[in-house]
């Protein structure tokens, strides 16, 4: 074989601390290298070229790019051999940027190692052979989890560009945390008026099949081809046969139910539609505070229902949808602000949540709009806002910036002075964070025309003092300690991911960081992708978000689809398990450790049994490989005899 | 009650307050640990935790300081260290998170064998983690008639978080709970971890007259008729110096500023001398009308136990 190897300098990234010349002038003295170089930017397209040029003036046969991680650009350098006539698999890449050049300072011990690693990448090359993918079609449906405004967008541009749409939302409506929103920052538009009709679009598109009150149990198959089961809750009434009349909402018995969608500032029946523009507007019994359910007396809402639409033995059923691609929208949970002891959220009525203020401004919400506080319903006269509440602070673990704060504070601050123009507000924060367009403006206009005031400092404590709270908090820009006798303090709880994000990751295999936002393929270039083929985020679940933003991704995400959905065919992977039928001994331990059902039982002419694998279904993890006591199994690309001759070059 | 499989044997540090202004703290912690079964052994010949000097000086000395304390009680075969001073309290445990930090700069300071097996906690952890409210209110004897007690904690009982791993750093209840399990009314204090100045009562006075002050004065607001507190020098800036506060604020007081190991005592039974009441400023008379007769159906934790 004649092999070729590129030492790229990435500017100085390499170059600053490994000698690139020294290590393509070691490269030239491996077996079969018959040329070695040095470039400053080997993945530009002058350094691609001259890899190509390469290729035909030394006859090379396979070729070593000794660079960055292969994550971006090994699909680069396959590509540029494969121009230059190679087979795409003809090539290795040694990483000596991530594994040695940014970790370590020591330049002959960096330049040392770089060497060896691209040795190890010339003696597994050695023993590589051309591969050739095979195409499979693509299932041109696409699953979209979650149902706020970043998975509603996903759906519609989806379902617009005439794809089949699956679109599973785990609450009774879709809608997601704007629909409890009043305004939206920093135009005062109303939310509802501006999601209801999206929502609306998303029940009469007749390609989007709705699953509400679901939930993703589990997820197999591959892009182009999943297969996923949902598992549909129980909602004890036919949602074919309800008309979402409420009759039932009014007779329900139970009245004390604590109003989830009001953030518990209110009540609501045992049955419930949880408020009025709710997509689907179907009823939905709430087990636990049913009357029937847990005395086993009452049935009203059965009696009075037209269409005899509840059926109290109705159990959670499972469906099964196969799909091309996965949209992954699922959102954000608020801050529990319960860590922080020194300001009684839970203890004192009137220290309430920024979704809880929200709702009371809200005209569907606990108090038809009118700005009141919880404890006694008098009008506030002294509103005190409290930022990073659960942001940017380390002690609780949440060491990030929200992102949404500062904004929905200016907003409510707002809102609360045109409901109430004698109210006074006062804002405690560390920095205003507005970079939106119009946001800043917004935020000062709060300040300049509403007349809120802004305190620079964090709050320590929170009490009472008669029916009043006092906060007591610094004032960092004057030096001063300052106590703000308040009616009602609104805490700003911060952004944290959604609940279950973590089990639903791992079912659809994604990474996520330490505070559970899935992880983007690339944190500025593929921001939408994960590292998952076929699985697409959109919206807070990747990290906080506003709403412009996540409806942004949202469309990225459809984009992504619809570019993917573009082919008819998809190539698979060929670095896949490939059995060796003569060594097979039929024992069958790689059919019990494969994790993904892609081996089976075939048949010989002569009657003896053998592992086969179906290679549109292995995802190459190697299990079988290494489980395999003849070795029989072998995954292509990575072979035993293609590992030991990189270990025999290290030890060498 | 069940008797529960657990060690009752417990290293005890008293720390040099315990032995001087604080002594009535040494005597009722002695006194109700004694009356819970719980059997308290002296660190033999235990030496200062280093207070304030040391770990503002060198934290390696302090930690050495207080880690002897430590490895002594290791020696003795014990694994639980407690002491009712928070100072002190803070001073263990930063050795032990010394000792996780910096294990062999650790062990040289030290220069004895120390395995760090051991855990420090104050007596106000022994008393909610070790017997518990509930297992304390079937012990009480004598419980108080909803006598209201403000329970202050102070600022390092619970701070910081990351060495104290107890209670809610900043609403702690574990007091409010022995308080109500021994009969009291807690109200809602919201002073419960404010400064009360600390050792500026001695160079710069006005300074704990206005936050001592603060604390009273809210105590009154919260309708309380005495404070609870844990640590000697709370006890010392809210008692001791009542008088130099209500001087500075020109109002009266008259608050008692009772231990809660000398109200747990009492309702445990044991006569205010032997809780050591007498040696308090503001006399916690008032309180003490407040106990209940003898009650004949309390079980003893040191016959159950």
């Amino acid at each position: 074989m004649r092999i070729g190897v590129f030492v790229c300098q990435c500017g100085t990234n390499i170059a600053g601390t490994v000698d690139t010349r020294a290590v393509a002038q070691r490269a030239l003295d491996y077996p079969d290298v018959v040329f070695a170089t040095d470039y400053m930017y080997t993945c530009s397209e002058p350094g691609q070229q001259e890899i190509q040029n390469a290729i035909a003036e030394h006859r090379l046969q396979g070729v070593v790019v000794a660079a960055c991680s292969p994550r971006m650009h090994e699909p680069t350098f396959r590509r540029a051999v494969e121009k230059a006539g190679l087979n795409r698999y003809m090539f290795e890449m040694a990483n000596i940027r991530e594994h040695v050049s940014w970790i370590g300072q020591d330049r002959a011990a960096n330049t040392l190692k770089a060497m060896e690693l691209v040795r190890m990448a010339v003696e597994k090359l050695r023993r590589n052979e051309p591969l050739f993918a095979s195409e499979v079609p693509i299932n041109k449906r696409v699953l979209v989890i979650g149902g706020g405004v970043a998975g509603i967008q996903a759906a519609l541009d989806c379902a617009d560009a005439g794809l089949d749409v699956v679109l599973v939302e785990r609450e009774q409506s879709i809608g997601g945390k704007m629909a409890k929103l009043d305004k939206t920052f920093p135009t005062i538009d109303c939310s509802s008026c501006i999601l209801g009709p999206k929502m609306v679009d998303v029940a009469q598109k007749e390609n989007i099949t709705l699953h509400a009150y679901s939930e993703v149990e589990s997820v197999s198959g591959y892009i182009g081809n999943f297969t996923v089961k949902i598992r549909k809750k129980a909602t004890y009434v036919d949602w074919d046969a309800c008309t979402g009349c409420g009759l039932c909402m009014e007779k329900c018995p139970s009245k004390k139910t604590v109003d989830r969608f009001n953030e518990a500032l209110g009540v609501t029946t045992a049955i419930q539609i949880p408020f009025p523009q709710a997509i689907p507007k179907k009823a939905r019994i709430q087990k636990d505070a049913c009357r029937y359910f847990t005395t086993g007396k009452c049935k009203v809402c059965q009696k009075i229902c037209p269409t005899g639409a509840v059926h109290y033995d109705m159990e959670d059923r499972e469906v099964v949808e196969e799909v091309g691609a996965i949209i992954v929208a699922t959102g954000y949970d608020l801050f529990d602000p319960a860590p922080y002891g020194e300001y009684g959220a839970g203890r004192y009525p009137d220290v309430i949540t920024g979704i809880q203020f929200e709702r009371i401004l809200s005209a569907s919400g606990p108090f038809g709009g009118h700005v009141k506080r919880p404890s006694d319903g008098k009008e506030p006269k002294d509103i005190v806002f409290v930022a990073c509440v659960g942001s940017r602070d380390k002690s609780v673990d949440r060491p990030y910036c929200s992102g949404i704060c500062c904004m929905y504070i200016a907003k409510q601050a707002i809102l609360a002075r045109d409901h109430l123009p004698g109210v006074n507000c006062y804002v405690f924060y560390m920095d205003i964070r507005s970079p939106g367009k119009n946001y800043d403006e917004f935020v000062r206009r709060a300040i300049e025309e509403y007349g809120v005031q802004y305190i620079r400092g964090r709050v320590g404590k929170i009490y009472p003092n008669g029916d009043r709270m006092v906060v007591q908090g610094a004032d960092t820009l004057l030096g001063a300690q300052v106590e703000v006798e308040a009616d009602l303090v609104v805490l700003a709880t911060g952004v944290e991911s959604s609940r279950g994000a973590k089990e639903l990751a791992e079912k659809l295999r994604i990474s996520y960081d330490q505070y559970g936002f899935y992880m983007e393929s690339h944190p500025k270039l593929r921001p939408v992708e994960t590292n998952t083929a076929g699985v697409y985020l959109a919206g807070a679940c990747q990290g906080p978000k506003d709403i412009p933003a996540s409806v942004a991704q949202g469309s990225a995400a459809a984009a992504k689809v619809l570019a993917l959905f573009a082919r008819d065919t998809i190539a698979t992977d060929p670095q896949v398990a490939g059995v060796l039928e003569s060594a097979c001994i039929g024992c069958g331990k790689c059919l019990s450790v494969c994790p993904f059902g892609a081996i089976q039982w075939k048949t010989l002419r002569d009657g003896s049994r053998k592992a086969d694998v179906l290679e549109t279904v292995c995802q190459g993890c190697g299990l079988c490989n290494a489980t395999c006591p003849p070795k029989a199994i072998q995954l292509r690309h990575f072979t035993d005899d293609q590992i030991l001759a990189e270990l025999d070059a290290l030890c060498a | 009650m069940k008797a529960k499989p657990m060690k009752r044997t417990i290293a005890y540090y008293p720390g040099c307050s315990l032995e001087g202004l604080a002594e009535e703290y040494d005597r009722s912690t002695r006194a109700v640990c004694r009356a819970l079964g719980l059997e308290l052994v002296e660190i033999p010949d235990w030496n200062c935790c280093g207070s304030t000097p040391a770990h503002s000086y060198n934290p390696l000395l302090s930690a050495a300081l207080a880690g002897r304390n430590l490895a002594l009680a290791e020696e003795a075969g014990l694994d639980t260290v407690m002491t009712p001073c928070p100072g002190c309290l803070k001073a263990l445990k930063g050795a032990l998170h010394k000792q996780g930090e910096d294990p062999n700069g650790f062990q040289d300071a030290l220069g004895r064998p120390f395995e760090g097996k051991v855990r420090a906690v104050s007596v106000l952890q022994l008393l909610a983690e070790r017997i518990g409210p509930e297992a304390l209110r079937k012990a009480v004897r004598r419980p108080f008639r909803d006598a209201p007690v403000a329970p202050y904690y102070g600022c390092l009982l619970t701070r910081p978080a990351a060495f104290a791993q107890f209670d809610d750093p900043e609403n702690p209840v574990s007091m409010d709970r022995i308080l109500e399990a021994i009969g009291c009314a807690v109200p809602d204090f919201p002073f419960k971890t404010e400064c009360c100045g600390a050792t500026y009562g001695v160079t710069r006075n006005p300074i704990v007259t206005r936050l001592t002050g603060r604390i009273l004065d809210m105590a009154v607001r919260a309708g309380a008729a005495a404070v609870a507190v844990a640590c000697p020098l709370c006890q010392q800036n809210l008692d001791l110096r009542q008088a130099q506060v209500e001087k500075a604020a020109g109002r009266r007081f008259r608050l008692p500023v009772v231990y809660i190991t000398q109200l747990v005592g009492l309702a445990l039974g044991l006569t205010p001398e032997e809780v050591g009441l007498d040696k308090l400023f503001v006399s916690p008379e008032s309180l003490i009308m407040n106990l209940d007769a003898e009650s004949e159906t309390a079980d003893s934790l040191s016959n159950a136990g």
